[in-house]
C-alpha cells in the first residue's frame, strides 16, 4: 500500500515541478517559458475529450496498432518457429530478414507509400513490420534454447511433428515470445505515431503534429499524454496475458525489496540485540559457527536462504 | 494388482523382444559402443551396468529409436525400428516432465496421442498416478514435488501409453538411497501386472542385482558379457553365494 502512495506521490511531484517551471516562465539553459503549463494542457486535454476528433483519433490509432501488432504476433512466431526448426527455411529465410532486420520500420515508409494502395494499409505494414522482429527473433532464441528431453520424451510416446510443435515447442518458448511482444508492442506504438505523423489521416500522431504546425502546443502535449496512456495500457495487457499463460513457470520467493527481513534477536552481555540487513548479520553467524563447529555451517546456510 | 486390467491396454500387457544385430552406436563421427548384439527377451527385465561415459545412455537411445545405429540394426520382434514409437517408452534420468502440464497433464500426454477420448484420459492419468501413489499430487506442477515424485509421474507417464518395452535411463540416479529403495520395490510392483520387457540403464551394481533378471555389462565400448540373476528377488542377499558370487564377477570385470 505504502508503494503505491510513493508511486502516486512521485507523479504528483513530477507534475508539480513542471507547473512550477513553466508558471515562474523560468529561463536557465533550458527554457520553460514557452511551455505549456501543467493547467494549460488540462484545460486543452478537458476541451478534447468533448469533442468527437480526440475520439477518432484515439479509435484508429488504435485499430492500426492492434491490427500490424497481431499480425506481427502470428508472423513473428510463425517465423520464428520455423527458421528454429527447419534447416531449409534458416537457409531461405535468414539472409532476407538478417538484411531487413536493421532498417528502422519508419524508414519504411516509401516503400509502403509505394507498395500499398492507401495510407491506412501502410501505416499498418510498417507498425507490423516494427514489431515483427522482436517478436521473430525472441521466439527464435527461445525455440533454440527448448530442453531437448521435452521433445524426446514426446517423440518416445509416438508424438509426431504437429503434436511436438503444439505441446512442446509453442507452450515451451511462450516464455521467450512473450519478451518479444513486450518489446514488440513498445516498438509498434513509436511506428505507429511516426508513420501517423508522416502519412496519416486521422489517429494520434497525425493530431499531434497537426496542433504543433499550428503551434498549438497544448495540443501537442494533450497527444503525448495520449501516447503514453494508451502505450501504458496496451503493454501492460501484453505483460498481464504473458504472465497469466506463463503461470507455471516457477517463480521465486524472493520479491525485491518488498521481502519483510525478519528481525533476529541475539543476546550479548545479557542485552538483546536486533540484527538486521546482510552487513551485520554476516558477521553474527560466523561468530556461532566457530563456537558450534560444524553445525554453525548448516545454521548459517539455512539463515541466508 | 485389481486395477490393471482395466488400465492396461490389452496389446501392452505383452512385452516384445529386441534385438541388436553387430550395431555400433553413436553420433555420426562418434561410435562410443562397438559390436553389439544384446537380445532382450520379451518380458523380461535386463539391466545394463557400466561406468559413467561406456555408452549406456547411447545404447538406450538408439533402442528407443533416437539415434539410429551407426552400422547393423535393432530390431523389435523380428521388424526392424527406424525411428522412436510408442511402443518405446523412455524414462530419463533428468525431469523430462512437460513443466507447464501438472502431473496428471502430463501422464495424459501419452493417451491423448493414442487418442483416448477426454474423459477416459483423465481417469485413466488418476489411475496411474494412484498406483504410484502420487494421487494427491494429481493436480500439481512438476516443480511443486520433489525429486522422487517427478520420478514416479515419470514411469506413471511412461506406463500409461501401454508401451511394450520400458526403457530406463538411470531413473532413480539423482535419489537419495532411501527414496531409491523405494522407488525400486515401487518399479518392481507396478510392472509386475503389465507384462512389458524392461532396459534398466544404471550404473549402481546393486540396484542392477536387485531389479534385474539378467545383467549386461558394458566396458570398453562393448557389452562385456550377459550374466543370469539368480531369482527370488532380494535386496543385497550378500550371504546367497551365487549373488555374492556374481557381484564380485560383475565389479571385478574390466573397465568397472
Amino acid at each position: 500500500m505504502s508503494r503505491y502512495v510513493l508511486r502516486v506521490a512521485s507523479l504528483a511531484a513530477a507534475l508539480g515541478l513542471w507547473q512550477l517551471l513553466t508558471s515562474l516562465k523560468v529561463d536557465l539553459w533550458l527554457r520553460f517559458s514557452q511551455f505549456p503549463t501543467v493547467a494549460d494542457i488540462a484545460r486543452a486535454f478537458a476541451d478534447r475529450v468533448s469533442g468527437d476528433d480526440y475520439w477518432t483519433d484515439l479509435t484508429d490509432s488504435l485499430s492500426r496498432i492492434l491490427t500490424g501488432f497481431a499480425l506481427a504476433a502470428v508472423l513473428g512466431v510463425a517465423t520464428g518457429v520455423l527458421v528454429a526448426r527447419s534447416r531449409l527455411a534458416e537457409d531461405l529465410l535468414g539472409p532476407v530478414l538478417e538484411v531487413l532486420r536493421p532498417i528502422p520500420a519508419i524508414a519504411l515508409v516509401p516503400v509502403a507509400i509505394l507498395l500499398f494502395p492507401s495510407d491506412e494499409q501502410g501505416i499498418v505494414f510498417i507498425t507490423c513490420t516494427a514489431a515483427f522482429f522482436p517478436v521473430m527473433v525472441s521466439t527464435r532464441h527461445a525455440v533454440r534454447a527448448l530442453t531437448p528431453v521435452w521433445e524426446e520424451a514426446v517423440r518416445t510416446m509416438g508424438g509426431g511433428r504437429w503434436r511436438i510443435l503444439g505441446s512442446v515447442v509453442l507452450p515451451g518458448a511462450l516464455p521467450g515470445i512473450f519478451g518479444g511482444l513486450s518489446v514488440g508492442i513498445g516498438v509498434s506504438w513509436i511506428c505507429v505515431i511516426s508513420a501517423e505523423m508522416i502519412s496519416g489521416q486521422y489517429g494520434v500522431g497525425y493530431r499531434t503534429w497537426q496542433d504543433y504546425t499550428i503551434v498549438n502546443y497544448p495540443g501537442v502535449f494533450v497527444g503525448m499524454v495520449t501516447i503514453g496512456v494508451l502505450g501504458w495500457i496496451t503493454s501492460t495487457a501484453v505483460e498481464l496475458l504473458g504472465r497469466w499463460l506463463t503461470r507455471w513457470l516457477p517463480r521465486t520467493s524472493y520479491v525485491p525489496g518488498g521481502r519483510p527481513r525478519p528481525e533476529v534477536h541475539t543476546v550479548t552481555d545479557g542485552a538483546p540485540v536486533a540484527v538486521r540487513g546482510d552487513g551485520e548479520s554476516q558477521q553474527q553467524p560466523d561468530a556461532q559457527q566457530q563456537d558450534r563447529g560444524d553445525t554453525g555451517q548448516e545454521a548459517r546456510d539455512e539463515y541466508f536462504v | 494388482m485389481s486395477t490393471s486390467s482395466e488400465v492396461a491396454a490389452p496389446e501392452g500387457a505383452r512385452g516384445a523382444r529386441l534385438t541388436l544385430d553387430a550395431a555400433v552406436l553413436g553420433r555420426p563421427g562418434a561410435p562410443v559402443l562397438h559390436d553389439v548384439a544384446l537380445d532382450v527377451r520379451a518380458g523380461e527385465i535386463l539391466t545394463v551396468v557400466g561406468p559413467s561415459g561406456c555408452g549406456k545412455s547411447t545404447l538406450l537411445r538408439t533402442l528407443a529409436g533416437l539415434l539410429s545405429p551407426l552400422a547393423g540394426t535393432v530390431s523389435q520382434d523380428g521388424t526392424v525400428v527406424t525411428g522412436p514409437s510408442a511402443d518405446r517408452a523412455l524414462v530419463f534420468q533428468e525431469d523430462a516432465l512437460l513443466p507447464w502440464r501438472t502431473l496428471r497433464g502430463n501422464v495424459e500426454l501419452p493417451l491423448a496421442i493414442r487418442g483416448v477420448a477426454r474423459s477416459g484420459r483423465r481417469a485413466q492419468a488418476e489411475s496411474w498416478l494412484g498406483r504410484v501413489g502420487l494421487a494427491a499430487q494429481a493436480g500439481q506442477l512438476p516443480h511443486r514435488v520433489s525429486g522422487g515424485q517427478s520420478q514416479r509421474a515419470q514411469l506413471a507417464r511412461a506406463l500409461a501409453g501401454s508401451p511394450r518395452v520400458v526403457l530406463m535411463d538411470e531413473p532413480f540416479g539423482a535419489l537419495d538411497t532411501q527414496t531409491r529403495s523405494g522407488m525400486q520395490d515401487l518399479l518392481v510392483e507396478v510392472l509386475r501386472g503389465t507384462g512389458a520387457t524392461v532396459v534398466f540403464v544404471t550404473h549402481d551394481v546393486d540396484e542392477a542385482l536387485f531389479l534385474g533378471d539378467r545383467v549386461a555389462l558394458l566396458a570398453a565400448g562393448r557389452v562385456a558379457s550377459v550374466r543370469d540373476v539368480p531369482r527370488p528377488r532380494e535386496r543385497g542377499a550378500l550371504d546367497d553365494p551365487a549373488r555374492a558370487a556374481l557381484r564380485r564377477a560383475v565389479l571385478s570385470s574390466p573397465g568397472i
